[in-house]
């Protein structure tokens, strides 16, 4: 591996610290950068990184070459919301600027430290799924450097294929370098949400089923801690985005004010521990679905505390301590909605140190050819790597994979290239354009190899 | 590719028909492991060795010729296991030959030879292999050693010395490592029962090629550079690496 200039070597892992390694990595900050990246690339090919939120090995590239982008462009147009954006920009930075000016991102994940190129390289998907799809679909045009060190425009008109093998391509089609992005209209920077808490998973499955279509934004928290007739507990939440006659006192003054606070942080010698163990993931558990309300509507929160709660602690991803966690995310179609108990009953039958669940309804499939989504249910589970955690992940995965669903690369860190190429109907699609636009394996990732893309 | 877990996508086993290597192999078999290779001189064997193993689905075994004693030829063949399974996560060099003093004793020559399949042959092969593992900047080097070459004794001193040297360079190489993601284990054995020691009389704390394998997929897991097979040997032989050579000639066998 050569150390290069304006760069250096650095250990990367994805966001759960599982398999990190050593890449040399180059800051670039615009067109001509990534192309004198690509042009010099080594035999281990290179990978577009953001800021590392991605779970598994997807922005890393062992023993190869890693590229950041510091471009922080951002042009709104302020009457059509189509804003452009350079790919190294985060949805924080993003948000500081269009939501005082009555814009949103049309897809939030559940933080806002992703960067625009990793929203579309990994297609992300937020609580407004049912209604809005997932990010690559609100993607108008985007810039990207090919293989070839050519930068081209691509847009779903001018070069489909091209257009929808980048979005949720993990970064394996080229450098995404900036993007067009169409964004909603917002009249406050708040939130307007309904909470109710069930007893059972039953009970929350059927609110979201019957209520989601009310509202814009839905979720689930579920309690992985206990089982039995209690299997699932767990609260739901809707929201919209509040107007101005919803708000009182001081957010009534400046509907649009969008300042998120200093975040507090994880110290360093936690990630070497960690914190969570089975106690104390239950009693967390047990606290958050007490301190939930029964039934609750009309409540008024910012939008950090709706959609990016985690977000208000710096590298909480410590705190499972030195081996890291999977977070492992899966959808099913509508019709093997039991597979969602089973998997449930799975998992809480192999007693992690866990408390972080998020069950959400996926709307209809976007046209990305790897994208995520399809419609149905996904559930994401925080699993801290134990002894045995291959074996349960591989349970989870065949019954996954026979209810006709599939795993979600973003976080994928486990899987195998088996469950990838009969989940994903449109891979072989996928490689013939990669083949077209990098016959040589110039873009390269751990995720790649690992899973054979 | 490692997986979140630590399981290995690709092993390689240079030594196809070792019965340590083999067990080790077998241990670290998971539905993750996409390719095995076992590399030997006897094809037809390796083959046989191969069906043994329980390969999960999807998992490709491959034969491939590889000769101890043919340093030249050993480039080449890491290149083509790489081309054929691309990155190496786990390789296990357990190739040796034991032979007998009184044999060596009266042909020098085969001693001679004994040297390179022990520890030229396997030095070549690690040091091609660990070369690959930098590029990757990941791997795992699992090197069968034995206590024999921790104190040589009198009854095997050239099967001891072999692996004395083979050892050596194994931790040599460890150390070279030691700021990538490239690790190396060295297993020390103590008498494994086996194909290797038929007929002989069992040292004490004899062990099994599979309690071997348990001992190290453990060391692999912990990234240990040296294991001893069973662990009290640690203990017996730093006792016995110390032992003043009037006491230590007068132990039997």
């Amino acid at each position: 591996m050569t150390v290069p200039s304006g760069g250096g070597v650095e250990r990367l892992s994805g966001w759960g610290r599982t398999s990190p390694v050593w890449c040399s990595v180059r800051d670039v900050a615009d067109v001509d950068g990534v192309r004198s990246v690509v042009a010099s690339v080594g035999g281990r090919g290179v990978v577009a990184r953001g800021v590392g939120r991605s779970y598994g090995d997807a922005a890393q590239n062992s023993g190869g070459d890693v590229v950041r982008l510091t471009g922080d462009g951002i042009v709104l147009d302020p009457v059509s919301g189509v804003v452009t954006v350079d790919a190294g920009v985060t949805l924080d930075a993003l948000l500081r600027v269009v939501v005082p000016n009555g814009w949103f991102v049309p897809v939030t994940p559940g933080t806002r430290f992703v960067t625009v190129g990793g929203a579309i390289a990994a297609d992300v998907h937020g609580k407004n799924h049912h209604r809005d799809g997932s990010f690559g679909g609100w993607v108008r045009s985007m810039d990207v450097v090919l293989a070839s060190g050519d930068q081209v425009t691509v847009s779903p008109s001018s070069d489909a294929d091209m257009f929808w093998a980048t979005v949720g391509g993990m970064g394996l089609t080229g450098v995404i370098v900036s993007a067009s992005v169409q964004l909603i209209p917002v009249t406050s920077s708040r939130m307007l949400v309904s909470t109710r808490r069930f007893d059972g998973l039953d009970a929350l499955m059927a609110s979201m089923v019957e209520r989601d279509a009310e509202f814009r934004y839905s979720v689930a928290w579920v309690d992985a801690t206990v089982s039995g007739r209690r299997l699932g507990r767990g609260v739901v939440t809707w929201g919209e985005h509040a107007s101005p006659a919803d708000l009182s006192g001081r957010a009534a003054i400046d509907p649009l004010g969008y300042a998120p606070s200093q975040r507090i942080g994880v110290p360093g010698v936690v990630g070497r521990v960690g914190v969570v163990r089975r106690w104390n993931a239950a009693a967390f558990s047990e606290a958050w679905f007490r301190k939930a309300p029964v039934s609750r509507d009309g409540e008024v929160q910012s939008i950090p505390a709706f959609f990016h709660p985690l977000d208000g602690v710096a590298n909480w991803n410590r705190v499972y301590g030195r081996r890291g966690f999977v977070q492992y995310q899966f959808v099913v179609p509508d019709d093997a909605a039991d597979t969602v108990r089973t998997v449930l009953e799975r998992v809480v039958a192999s007693r992690p140190a866990d408390f972080l669940n998020v069950l959400k309804r996926f709307g209809p499939r976007g046209d990305g050819m790897l994208s995520f989504p399809m419609p149905g249910w996904t559930l994401t589970v925080d699993l801290p790597v134990v002894d045995g955690l291959n074996r349960l992940l591989h349970a989870l995965d065949d019954l996954v994979l026979n209810a006709g669903g599939r795993v979600y690369l973003a976080k994928d860190a486990q899987t195998t290239p088996a469950m990838i190429a009969a989940s994903y109907p449109r891979l072989n699609e996928w490689r013939t354009v990669r083949d077209r636009v990098d016959p040589n394996r110039v873009f390269h990732s751990d995720l790649a190899r690992r899973l054979e893309l | 590719m490692r997986t979140a877990t630590g399981d290995t996508q690709t092993i390689v086993l240079f030594g196809g028909t070792s019965e340590i290597g083999l067990a080790i192999v077998a241990a670290l078999i998971t539905p993750a492991t996409r390719h095995i290779v076992l590399a030997g001189r006897n094809l037809d064997a390796c083959t046989e060795a191969a069906a043994t193993l329980n390969a999960p689905q999807g998992c490709h075994t491959h034969v491939v010729a590889w000769d101890a004693t043919a340093p030249h030829a050993h480039q080449d063949c890491i290149d083509t296991i790489v081309d054929l399974i691309g990155d190496l996560d786990v390789v296990i060099m357990a190739a040796g030959v034991l032979g007998t003093q009184a044999h060596f004793d009266t042909h020098p020559d085969d001693a001679g030879r004994a040297v390179v399949a022990n520890m030229a042959g396997p030095l070549t092969t690690l040091t091609a292999t660990a070369q690959q593992m930098r590029t990757q900047q990941h791997g795992h080097l699992v090197v069968l050693s034995s206590v024999a070459g921790i104190r040589v004794r009198a009854a095997n001193h050239v099967y001891g010395a072999t692996k004395a040297g083979l050892d050596a360079y194994a931790q040599g190489l460890a150390d070279h490592l030691a700021a990538t993601d490239v690790h190396v284990t060295v297993v020390r054995p103590g008498f494994v029962h086996g194909r290797m020691t038929n007929g002989m009389k069992p040292a004490p704390f004899a062990t099994t090629p599979d309690k071997v394998a348990a001992d190290t997929i453990k060391a692999i897991r912990t990234q240990q550079r040296i294991v001893h097979s069973p662990n009290i040997l640690r203990w017996v032989f730093l006792a016995l690496r110390h032992l003043p050579v009037t006491l230590w000639r007068r132990i039997p066998g």
